[in-house]
Order: C-alpha cells, then sequence, then structure tokens
C-alpha cells in the first residue's frame, strides 16, 4: 500500500490537507446516470486531484438458500468520485459524483447524509435514463437543480426537458459544459440559490 | 457481512476487508461522515499491534485536516474500513474531529450563503 500522496494529488499550495482555520465542510452530490460527465464536473472545480475510492455493497441475491434460509449475499464494488473546493478561510466544499443506480442504494444513504442538495447532470440525448435518478433524489427528501451537460447548447431545449423529467416550476434547469470551470460553478450557483429560497 | 463459518463465495477483496476489520460490523455514517474532518491528536502514540492500515492512517492524517473520503481515497481503502479504523481511533482518543460537518435539516442560511458567495468569486 502505497500511504504517501503523490505529488499529482497536491493541491496549489503544496499540501494535500484542509487548512486548519476550515471549521465547516459542506457537501453537494452531483448525480446523474452512467457516463453524463459527473467525474468531468468534479475535475472542472476540484483543487485536488478528483479521488477515487470504493464502497463495498454487500447485497442479498434474488435467490434464497432455502436449505440454510439465509440470503445469498453477493459484493458489489461501486466507485465513488470526488473532489474538494476551498471556498472561504473556514468553509470546504465537497463535491461526491454517485451513480444513478436502484440498486446501490445503501451508497446513496450514505452520501446523501449530511448533503446540502444535489445538482442532476443531464444529457439531454438520453432524458430516460434520467428517471430512476431523479426517483432516488426524491426518495432521500433532497433538494436538487438540473444541469445540462451538453457539448453543444443548441440542443438544449428547456420545455422538452421540463416536460420530460416533469420538474416542479421553481426547479431551476441550468445548461453547464462540464469541463467548463466557470459553467460548472454557474451550475453550483443555480443550485445553492435555489436551496436558499427552499430554506427561506 | 457474512459470518465466520458461512460458506458465502467471497472475493480476495472481501477477505482483505475482512481481515484488517476483524470480521467486525462497519459502522454506519451517523458516526463518522464523508466528508466529516479528522486529524490526529496531539502528541498520541502509535497503539502497539496497529496493522499497516491503521499505521498508514496515522501517518496520513498526522499531517492536518482531511475528510474521511479522502483517508481512504489516498490510502485506497475501502469507504467502510477506512471509516471503521478512524472510529477506533477516535474512540481511543488519538483522533480528532472537526465540528460536525452540516447537516441536510439544519443547513442553515449562513452555510449557504457561504457557499454561494464561495462560489460566486469562482466566476468573476
Amino acid at each position: 500500500m502505497d500511504s504517501k500522496p503523490s505529488s499529482s494529488e497536491t493541491t496549489a499550495n503544496g499540501t494535500i490537507y484542509v487548512s486548519d482555520a476550515v471549521t465547516t465542510a459542506a457537501k453537494i452530490l452531483v448525480v446523474g446516470h452512467f457516463a453524463v460527465g459527473k467525474t468531468t464536473f468534479i475535475g472542472s472545480l476540484s483543487e485536488i486531484t478528483p479521488l477515487r475510492t470504493e464502497e463495498k455493497m454487500t447485497q442479498a441475491s434474488l435467490h434464497v438458500d432455502d436449505l440454510r434460509g439465509v440470503p445469498d449475499k453477493v459484493t458489489t464494488t461501486v466507485a465513488l468520485d470526488f473532489g474538494r473546493l476551498t471556498l472561504t478561510d473556514e468553509l470546504v466544499l465537497y463535491l461526491f459524483g454517485t451513480p444513478g443506480q436502484q440498486r446501490f442504494m445503501q451508497l446513496w444513504e450514505d452520501m446523501a447524509r449530511g448533503a446540502l442538495g444535489a445538482l442532476l447532470l443531464v444529457d439531454p440525448a438520453r432524458l430516460e435514463e434520467t428517471f430512476p435518478v431523479i426517483d432516488l433524489i426524491d426518495e432521500y427528501g433532497l433538494e436538487y437543480a438540473i444541469a445540462v451537460n451538453s457539448f453543444d447548447a443548441r440542443f438544449f431545449d428547456e420545455t422538452e426537458i421540463r416536460e420530460a423529467l416533469d420538474l416542479l416550476p421553481d426547479t431551476p434547469v441550468v445548461y453547464c459544459d462540464a469541463r467548463d470551470q466557470r459553467s460548472s460553478a454557474n451550475a453550483l450557483i443555480a443550485l445553492v440559490r435555489h436551496l436558499l429560497d427552499r430554506a427561506a | 457481512m457474512t459470518g465466520p463459518g458461512e460458506e458465502a463465495p467471497v472475493t480476495s477483496d472481501f477477505v482483505r476487508s475482512y481481515v484488517i476489520t476483524g470480521g467486525r460490523r462497519l459502522p454506519s455514517a451517523d458516526d463518522l461522515a464523508l466528508h466529516s474532518l479528522v486529524t490526529l491528536a496531539p502528541d498520541r502514540e502509535l497503539p502497539p499491534g496497529a496493522g499497516p492500515e491503521v499505521r498508514a492512517i496515522w501517518e496520513l492524517c498526522g499531517g492536518g485536516f482531511l475528510s474521511v473520503a479522502e483517508v481512504a481515497g489516498h490510502l485506497a481503502l475501502p469507504v467502510g474500513v477506512a471509516r471503521l479504523l478512524l472510529t477506533d481511533l477516535f474512540e481511543q482518543g488519538h483522533l480528532l474531529r472537526r465540528s460536525e460537518p452540516t447537516r441536510a435539516q439544519l443547513a442553515d442560511r449562513e452555510t449557504l450563503e457561504k457557499v454561494l458567495h464561495g462560489l460566486e468569486t469562482l466566476i468573476v
């Protein structure tokens, strides 16, 4: 095991560590279906090289061994990507990229706990793949905003997306190029403004 | 988790985690959230008999504050295993935790406004 983080994992000020002055750590989830751009989004904002870790899921498989009365267990590995952003002297924001599959609900519980809200990345060409992710967001009572990750803003039809995803009128829908830091920051700003409205 | 004696098919990763944790149940996120910030307490001695993973955590966390998820990521440990080992060190008084991370239910306006203002500095 390599316990010494490589130099590529250091931040601009040469350390992997959070500043001693930081008193608050906040968390926002970046969610969406497979390959929608979650890792790219996190990478465009993170001050550290995005880290990947894994969560072991032990879950009952579909069949039960009647002889023992004990469900067979299947262990699945799920990769989590996350990044960090020091926003003020005393506040860091963690961005966690979360896979949107129903079968990782245990993981969602872990991720959702303590999250301010979720940014839902959507590919306008694969809207139907977003449905199960919205179900999970609703299940965990997370507030969210939609960021349409498209390389071409011309494919971004807000009305169509609102109708297809059956969004509430006040759910923000913004365009986002996940490769671009400003664009990604703007999407998070839309989410946090929405959270402030809801907290009012 | 499968208990000892059960003939469940296991992967090598599974065995590895099982050995590191001594087969104990992994603590829930209630104890230590993924974004909880932790660091080694000052003037502590490495517990005798500490395994390689605990020694690696000791070395990493001696340098400053990191989130639970970052500790897992840097040491290539599954999050649940890292959390268990960190919880042990915390309960033994070896680890300090920054003030509790924000919880969704308590996400106060002040924190949200700070997050907002911080993000806005990125786009000017």
